[in-house]
């Protein structure tokens, strides 16, 4: 390589370094930094770790990609109507400190689901609107999830979840039984609950051994 | 907190030096013309000459009649020309076998897009089995397009372009070919991954660790060759597009493997991690193979160099600093410290400075040669993504800014501007690309120009219903979910109309992209007539003639 570079030109040091020690700064900025300011993070006063069951339901739910269109972070009251829409309060980095993978999502073709647990406590509602969301939501653009159900003819059996649908959506004879995948990602769903007041981060925070 | 201080402030005040030196180095004139390197490009004596083998003879007259009609027909050095050949002949298998498979990707994620558009209106519509639910068919849009499509044709059109630039034969090309082997099987077994269920749940990063890892050990196999071939370069210049594909090769391995290392990442940590790759896999990885390639064929097809050397070199440094630090403008309104938030949305907005410079480069590049595009189909496709290229990043920079992202965050506008980057501007500059490679490769001509043409209007109009009906929809689902009057539903069944528009204007395109992959095998199987001799370095306007074999070509070229 008999080169001659000129005084502004490009070789391949000057490229290696460059793009690594600028790639080194975002890094740091949006991982590295992050990382050593929430590693230590208190969970939310209240917040339980998710249990064997709703670990399983987390699972479905991302699966199944709920989170393509259901957020999990309310926005504060000063930028959207959030809290309004009975969303909850804005929700702050203790809140998800079980959350591994997070689950924040990035549209909201459907509603915030942070609260739904508080929101919607039922559990026939969410097993209904699983197997059949215009059921209960006219014009919703939900999918159904009949995989998560079994249809029978047949008598209900000692220790079946029998879904009960409105009148209108019932079929006579038929029974829905809720397969246990569908048990389980409802009682992620019932789970959902960051209504605790949030701790405002307190610089003294820091200062706990 | 001293830490996250500090560090803001070195942000602030590298950005503000950076601009600094921007201003300063416009001030003494640094931005003229174009210099050696931007000539690297051409052999002796070939500026002037247009080339673009996807286009007819006739198409071909006229484009140099265009460009430079009084153009001196040279004798060109036999010497240059024989290299020329050997060095294409190094990576044309690779090639070819790459771009295979990205059209083969193109078509199959094109297809599990529309299923997903189509659900999202139809939502009783094949429900009964898991793997096709929305859920499931949209993140296998996502990873075929990102993974599949985008990154194979990239890293064929770039191992198409180092040996090219570097006037030197591909090193390792055996190795290469492995490696895009290893790409696919990754790809198609993260695929079937997601049917099945087994994602990881982060956005981009859908494919488990575990097939992650082909993917890593393929793309390596595929890097290092042209990391090799840079270092036994035979030319004294590295042109722009080398600076991007080589820094690109450098970037993506990292991010690839800090954003899927297993057990590192938690919470609203993992969500910074999430949007900082996110971003960056579209920032310095396919913008860079992207801009490489455009800064390649645009002033190859028209015969003049760039621009300015100068100014490409402080667009390539500008873009690598500010578009890093952007992923936060996702985050906005979220949990996540604020002054992350600021800093990336201070950092999207300087992405003004690189997107300028290219902008300037290639569109001065362009100016008065705009009559190019009728007769060069590569141009057609690369001077419109080009041009794309420039909208997405101005809509990119106003986006992140707070007020605005207020609407836009959680809606449908979101997906159309990613759609107008990646798609308007990436997958048209690869089009362009491909139709210039190909012939090239196979030693065979384009076999129905027609079907070319088809490609480029159903895709053009399919993209303009797709990218307009979704942004309006968005927008004003946007402002209806910031009205606390509005009920939710109402916000949901307003969008229905332009959902609706997405997926005429997605059919469409999918529509030009069989009819490109039909066209594409067609030439693979060497269908149609017998036209070799433009495909190899035919003059302008002298009717084509089969020629002797490769190493004999004697260089007659006038």
């Amino acid at each position: 390589m008999s080169l001659e570079p000129g005084k502004y030109e490009m070789d391949e040091l000057r490229l290696v370094v460059g793009a690594m020690v600028i790639l080194s700064l975002a890094t740091a900025l949006l991982v590295v930094v992050p990382y050593l300011l929430l590693k230590d993070l208190p969970p939310s006063p209240g917040l339980k770790p998710y249990t064997e069951l709703q670990l399983q339901g987390r699972q479905s739910y991302i699966a199944n990609g709920c989170v393509y269109c259901h957020s999990q972070q309310p926005r504060d009251i000063a930028q959207a109507p959030d809290a309004l829409r009975g969303w909850g309060r804005a929700s702050v980095a203790a809140d998800y400190a079980y959350d591994t993978p997070h689950l924040l999502g990035t549209m909201r073709t459907g509603p915030d689901l942070l609260n739904i647990g508080a929101r919607q406590p039922s559990r026939d509602w969410h097993l209904g609107h699983l197997y059949a969301p215009r059921a209960y939501t006219p014009g919703s653009i939900m999918p159904g999830y009949p995989y998560l159900f079994e249809v029978r003819q047949g008598p209900v059996r000692p220790g079946d979840v029998v879904v009960s649908l409105p009148p209108a959506f019932a079929k006579p004879g038929q029974v829905v039984v809720a397969m246990p995948e569908a048990l389980a990602l409802v009682d992620y769903l019932l789970s959902l609950d960051r209504t605790s007041p949030a701790l405002k981060p307190l610089p003294a925070a820091k200062a706990a051994p | 907190m001293d830490l996250t201080v500090s560090v803001l402030l070195a942000t602030f005040v590298l950005s503000v030096l950076a601009l600094f030196v921007f201003i300063a180095s416009m001030a003494k004139g640094l931005f003229g013309s174009g210099g050696a390197a931007a000539l690297q490009i051409f052999d002796a004596d070939e500026v002037g000459t247009v080339e673009d083998p996807a286009a007819t003879q006739a198409q071909r007259g006229n484009l140099q009649q265009a460009m430079d009609p009084g153009h001196a027909r040279h004798e060109r050095n036999a010497q240059e020309v024989a290299t020329r050949l050997k060095v294409d002949q190094s990576s044309s298998l690779v090639v070819g076998v790459c771009l295979s498979l990205s059209v083969v990707w193109l078509v199959l994620a094109s297809l599990a897009g529309l299923v997903a558009s189509l659900k999202l209106h139809l939502p009783d519509w094949w429900i009964g089995q898991a793997w096709i639910t929305f859920g499931r068919i949209r993140p296998i849009h996502l990873n075929l397009v990102a993974y599949g499509w985008c990154s194979m044709a990239g890293i064929g059109v770039a191992l198409w372009l180092i040996p090219r630039l570097l006037k030197t034969e591909l090193v390792g090309a055996k190795y290469a070919l492995l490696g895009g082997a290893l790409w696919t099987a990754g790809v198609a077994a993260g695929t079937v991954a997601i049917a099945l269920g087994h994602s990881d749940g982060l956005e981009w990063l859908e494919y488990p660790w575990k097939i992650d890892m082909l993917l890593v050990i393929g793309g390596a196999l595929v890097g290092f060759p042209m990391w090799l071939t840079l270092l036994r370069r035979k030319v004294a210049h590295l042109y722009v597009s080398v600076w991007y594909i080589a820094a690109g090769l450098l970037w993506f391995p990292v991010l690839f493997l800090v954003g899927n290392w297993p057990g590192l990442h938690f919470g609203v940590q993992q969500a910074s991690m999430n949007w900082w790759f996110g971003h960056n896999v579209l920032g310095l990885w396919f913008t860079p193979l992207g801009l490489a390639a455009a800064y390649y064929f645009i002033p190859k097809v028209i015969g003049k160099p760039i621009h300015s050397y100068n100014l490409s070199l402080l667009g390539f440094w500008s873009l690598a600093f500010f578009y890093s630090q952007v992923g936060g403008h996702h985050l906005i309104g979220g949990p996540v410290p604020s002054w992350l938030i600021t800093i990336s949305i201070v950092q999207s907005v300087m992405m003004v400075v690189p997107v300028v410079a290219v902008a300037i480069n290639q569109h001065l590049t362009m100016v008065g040669n705009f009559r190019a595009v009728l007769y060069s189909p590569t141009l057609r496709f690369i001077v419109l993504g080009a041009m794309l290229y420039t909208a997405a990043s101005v809509q990119g920079s106003l986006q992140a800014l707070r007020s605005v992202n207020t609407v836009t965050h959680f809606t449908h506008y979101t997906v159309a501007h990613a759609h107008l980057g990646l798609y308007g501007f990436y997958s048209m500059v690869m089009f362009g690309a491909i139709y210039f490679i190909m012939p090239r490769v196979m030693k065979w001509e384009w076999p129905y120009p027609w079907m070319i043409s088809a490609h480029f209007w159903l895709v053009v109009g399919g993209f303009a219903v797709y990218f307009i009906g979704l942004s309006w929809g968005g927008w004003f689902q946007g402002l209806a979910m910031l009205d606390k009057d509005v009920p939710f539903m109402e916000t949901v069944r307003m969008t229905i109309p332009y959902l609706q528009a997405r997926s005429v204007g997605g059919s469409l395109m999918a529509l030009g992209h069989l009819i490109f992959a039909l066209h594409f095998f067609m030439m693979g199987w060497k269908f149609g007539p017998r036209r070799l001799g433009a495909a190899l370095l035919a003059a302008p306007g002298r009717p084509s003639a089969v020629r002797p074999a490769l190493g004999k070509t004697s260089g007659s070229a006038a």
